[in-house]
C-alpha cells in the first residue's frame, strides 16, 4: 500500500524532517534525522527508479484531485534518474557533513544548518518529481532560499556578499520563470506540464508562446549558470561551507538542467516553435563559450575552490552542448555528463573540504606540498581531476566520448575537436594542483597537518571510486541516460 | 483590440522594467531589494489581472450568477507573495549581516574591501 | 516608552481585540475572506505592538524565544501530518475527503487543521523575524 505513495513521500520525508529539527533544537539529533531522511529519500528514489525503468509512468494525484485540476506528480525515467542522482549525492554528503560542519559552522546553528539542508533536498527532489509548472516554481524557490542561507553560513565574510548576489540573480531567474509560466497559463489555461504540452500546438501561432519560451529559457539559464549568466556561481561555491559546496555543485545546477530539458522536450516540442528558429546555434555558441572561457579563467585562479567553481561553469557547457544537438546521442551525452559531473565535482569539493578543515584555506600559495601531508586527500583530488579531464576508464571519458560521437553524427568534426581542445584546458588547471601539491616543498605549517578524518575521507573516496566504477561499468548510467534521452525525444506522452 | 484595452499589461511592463532597472542601476543593497520586490509585484499583477472577468463574481457557486472570476491565479499568487516575503526577509537579513561585517551597504564600498584578498 | 501612559493604556485595551480579531479571521476563513495567513500575521502584529510599547524584554517574557521557534516548526509539522493522515486513512496525500465518513465534513475538518498549522507557522515566523531584527545591537559586532 505504501509503495503507491512513493512519489509524495520522496518530497515529504525530508520536508517533515526539517521542521522536526527546528522543534528539537539539537545539533546531534538534527544530524541523525538528516541522515535518516536522506537515506530514506535515497531508498524511495531507488524504488521509483526500478518502478519506471521498464518505461512505466507513475502518476500521483495530490489530494486525490485528478489532473489537470489538481497537482499531479508524474514520474518517468527522466525524473526518476534525476531524483536518484540528487538523493544519492545528498545521502553521501550528509555523512560527510558531521565533521565538516562541526568545524565550519557555529555550534548553536547546527540544527538550523541541517534543517536548511533537508529543506534544500526536499526542494530539489520536489522539482524532480512534480508535473505541475507552478508547483515546480515553489520547489525551485524552496531549494534556492535554503541554499542562499547555506551559502551565507560560510566562515568568510565574502560568503555573505556571494549569498546576496546569488539571491538577487536567483530571484530574478525564478521570477522570469514565473512570467513564462504565467504567459503559458494565460494561453492554455493549465499548469499541468503534460496537459500544457497537449494544448500548446493549438495556440502555437501566438507570439506569446515565443515570449514564454524566452522568459523560461533565460530564467532557468540563470539558475543553471549558463555561461554569460554564471556570475553568481564562482563566489557562491568558493565561500560556502565545504559540505554545502559539494552538495550544491553536484545537484542544484543539474536540477535546473532537468527543468530546461522538461520544458524544451516535453512542453514546447509539440508546438513547432523550434522549427525555423536558430536556437541550436545559439545554444552551441554559448556552450562553447562556457567550455573555453570559463576553463581559461579557471586556470588563473588562486583559490582552488574558485578554480573548480569556474570549471563547473565549463562543465555545464558540455551538458548544454550535448542537449543542444537534440539527437539521441547528444542528449545521452548531456544526461550522462550531468551524472558524471555531479559525482566528480562532489568528490572534488568534498576532498577540498578536508584540506579546508585541516589548513583553514585552499589557496594555492598556502597548500604547497600538501601531497605529502595529506596523501589520501591529494591523491583523491588528482584522480577526480583525471575524471574531470576525461581520461579513459573514468566517467568523464564516457560522457565526452558520447559528446564527440554526437558531434560526428551531425557531421561537425570541428565541434568534436572543440570538446577535445577544451579538455586540454582542464589538463592545465588540474596540473596546477598536481604541481603545487607534489612538487613544492611543504611549508612547516603544511608539513605538520594530519590526514582528514575518516568520516570525511570515506564518503569522498566513495565518490572518487564511483568516478571509476561508472567509468568502467557504464550499464546503469548509459542505460538510464539513453532511456531518458529517448523518452524525452519521444515528446509528450 | 487597442492599446488602451490592455492597460493592465502596460502597468505590468512598466513595473517590471522599473524594478529591474533599480536592481541593475543602484549600488545600495537595500534599494536593490526594493527593486526586486517591485519586479516581483509586477508578476503578481500579471497573474491576478487576467483572472478577473468583467461582470464576474466571486467563484462561489450560486444559481443567481452565471459568470465567475477565476480563483486559481489568486491562490497561486498568494503562494508567490509568501515566497516574495521570504526572499525579502532573507535579503534584508543578509544586508544586516553585511553591514556588520563591512560597515556599509553600498556595493562599491563593500567590494573593494576584499579586492586584495 | 515607559512614561507614555496613554499609549500603554490604549495598547493594553487594543491588544485583546487584535488577538480576538485574529481568531475571528482564522475561523471565519471558511465562509469569507480570511484564513491562517492573515490571522497569523494579525496575531503576530498584536505581540509586536506589545513589544513596541512595553519593550522587547517584556514581549520575550510573554512569548519566549523557544516558543516562537517551536511554533515555526510545529505548524509545518501539523500541516504535513494532516497530509499523512490522508494516506493512513486510505486516500492520497492531503486527501481531505477521507478524513470523515462524510466527505464534505472531511473537507471542513482537513481545512480546519491545515489552517491551524498555517496560523501557527505564520505567526511564529513573523515573530521570529521581528525578534531577530529587533534583538540585534549595532555594537555587538558580527557573530560569525
Amino acid at each position: 500500500m505504501i509503495t503507491s505513495h512513493l512519489p509524495i513521500l520522496q518530497v515529504v520525508v525530508p520536508l517533515m524532517a526539517a521542521p522536526l529539527m527546528v522543534v528539537l533544537r539539537s545539533g546531534a539529533a538534527a544530524w541523525t534525522l538528516a541522515v535518516a531522511a536522506s537515506w530514506t529519500a535515497l531508498a524511495i528514489a531507488a524504488g521509483l527508479f526500478l518502478e519506471v525503468a521498464g518505461g512505466n509512468v507513475v502518476s500521483y494525484w495530490i489530494g486525490s484531485w485528478p489532473p489537470p485540476w489538481g497537482i499531479e506528480y508524474r514520474i518517468d525515467i527522466v525524473n526518476a534518474f534525476l531524483a536518484l542522482l540528487v538523493s544519492f549525492i545528498a545521502a553521501v554528503v550528509i555523512v560527510y557533513c558531521r565533521e565538516s560542519v562541526r568545524a565550519e559552522v557555529p555550534r548553536e546553528r547546527h540544527y538550523l544548518f541541517y534543517a536548511m539542508y533537508a529543506l534544500c533536498l526536499s526542494g530539489l527532489l520536489g522539482i524532480a518529481v512534480t508535473g505541475d509548472a507552478f508547483n515546480l516554481f515553489v520547489f525551485l524557490e524552496i531549494s534556492s532560499l535554503s541554499s542562499y542561507v547555506l551559502i551565507a553560513l560560510g566562515r568568510d565574510r565574502r560568503a555573505l556578499m556571494a549569498a546576496y548576489q546569488y539571491l538577487i540573480l536567483g530571484t530574478i531567474g525564478a521570477t522570469f520563470y514565473v512570467i513564462g509560466v504565467g504567459l503559458l497559463y494565460l494561453l492554455t489555461g493549465t499548469l499541468n506540464l503534460a496537459d500544457m504540452a497537449a494544448r500548446l500546438p493549438a495556440v502555437s501561432d501566438h507570439r506569446s508562446v515565443l515570449a514564454a519560451l524566452a522568459f523560461i529559457t533565460v530564467g532557468i539559464s540563470l539558475k543553471l549558470a549558463l555561461f554569460p549568466l554564471h556570475l553568481w556561481l564562482p563566489n557562491a561555491y568558493a565561500y560556502a561551507p565545504s559540505a554545502v559546496t559539494a552538495f550544491l555543485a553536484a545537484t542544484a545546477t543539474k536540477v535546473s538542467v532537468y527543468v530546461l530539458l522538461r520544458f524544451y522536450f516535453t512542453v514546447f516540442s509539440g508546438s513547432g516553435i523550434f522549427d525555423d528558429r536558430p536556437l541550436a546555434p545559439i545554444w552551441i555558441t554559448l556552450s562553447l563559450a562556457a567550455m573555453f572561457i570559463a576553463s581559461a579563467i579557471a586556470i588563473f585562479q588562486n583559490n582552488v575552490k574558485r578554480l573548480f567553481a569556474y570549471s563547473s561553469v565549463a562543465q555545464i557547457g558540455y551538458i548544454t552542448l550535448g542537449v543542444s544537438f537534440g539527437s539521441v546521442y547528444g542528449l545521452t551525452a548531456g544526461i550522462v555528463h550531468l551524472f558524471n559531473h555531479a559525482v566528480t565535482k562532489g568528490a572534488l569539493f568534498m576532498l577540498l573540504g578536508g584540506i579546508a578543515l585541516r589548513l583553514g584555506t585552499v589557496r594555492f600559495d598556502a597548500i604547497g606540498g600538501i601531497g605529502r601531508a595529506m596523501p589520501f586527500t591529494s591523491f583523491g583530488i588528482v584522480l577526480a581531476g583525471l575524471s574531470l579531464i576525461g581520461v579513459p576508464a573514468t566517467v568523464g571519458f564516457v560522457s565526452k566520448w558520447y559528446l564527440v560521437l554526437a558531434a560526428l553524427e551531425r557531421g561537425d568534426a570541428w565541434l568534436a575537436f572543440a570538446v577535445v581542445g577544451s579538455s586540454l584546458l582542464a589538463v592545465v588547471y588540474v596540473w596546477r594542483f598536481v604541481e603545487v601539491a607534489y612538487f613544492r616543498e611543504p611549508t612547516t605549517e603544511v608539513a605538520r597537518l594530519r590526514e582528514a578524518p575518516l568520516s570525511m575521507l570515506v564518503p569522498a573516496w566513495l565518490m572518487v571510486l564511483a568516478c571509476f566504477y561508472f567509468g568502467l561499468d557504464t550499464g546503469v548510467t548509459l542505460g538510464g541516460a539513453g532511456a531518458a534521452a529517448e523518452s524525452l525525444l519521444r515528446g509528450p506522452r | 483590440m487597442t492599446l488602451a484595452n490592455h492597460y493592465s499589461y502596460w502597468v505590468i511592463i512598466f513595473l517590471a522594467i522599473a524594478g529591474l532597472y533599480i536592481v541593475i542601476a543602484r549600488g545600495n543593497l537595500v534599494k536593490k531589494l526594493v527593486g526586486l520586490s517591485i519586479f516581483q509585484t509586477s508578476v503578481y499583477l500579471l497573474y491576478v489581472a487576467p483572472g478577473k472577468l468583467i461582470g464576474g463574481t466571486a467563484p462561489i457557486v450560486s444559481p443567481q450568477f452565471q459568470v465567475y472570476s477565476n480563483p486559481l491565479p489568486h491562490v497561486l499568487i498568494l503562494t508567490a507573495i509568501v515566497v516574495g516575503v521570504a526572499t525579502l526577509a532573507l535579503g534584508l537579513a543578509l544586508v544586516v549581516r553585511l553591514e556588520e561585517a563591512y560597515g556599509s551597504i553600498e556595493e562599491d564600498e563593500i567590494l573593494p574591501q576584499d579586492r586584495d584578498a | 516608552m515607559r512614561e507614555y501612559l496613554v499609549l500603554r493604556v490604549i495598547a493594553k485595551m487594543m491588544i485583546a481585540f487584535m488577538l480576538l480579531f485574529a481568531l475571528y479571521v482564522q475561523f471565519h476563513g471558511d465562509f469569507g475572506p480570511g484564513g491562517g495567513f492573515q490571522a497569523g500575521v494579525i496575531s503576530a502584529a498584536a505581540i509586536i505592538f506589545y513589544a513596541v510599547i512595553y519593550g522587547l524584554p517584556a514581549a520575550r517574557r510573554v512569548v519566549p524565544e523557544w516558543l516562537v521557534e517551536t511554533m515555526v516548526g510545529a505548524g509545518v509539522l501539523l500541516y504535513a501530518t494532516v497530509g499523512l493522515a490522508g494516506i493512513v486513512l486510505g486516500g492520497n496525500y492531503l486527501d481531505y475527503f477521507v478524513l470523515d465518513s462524510n466527505p464534505v465534513h472531511g473537507q471542513v475538518r482537513g481545512i480546519f487543521w491545515v489552517e491551524a498549522g498555517v496560523f501557527i507557522t505564520v505567526s511564529g515566523v513573523m515573530l521570529k523575524i521581528f525578534y531577530l531584527f529587533a534583538g540585534r545591537r549595532r555594537n555587538e559586532g558580527p557573530e560569525t
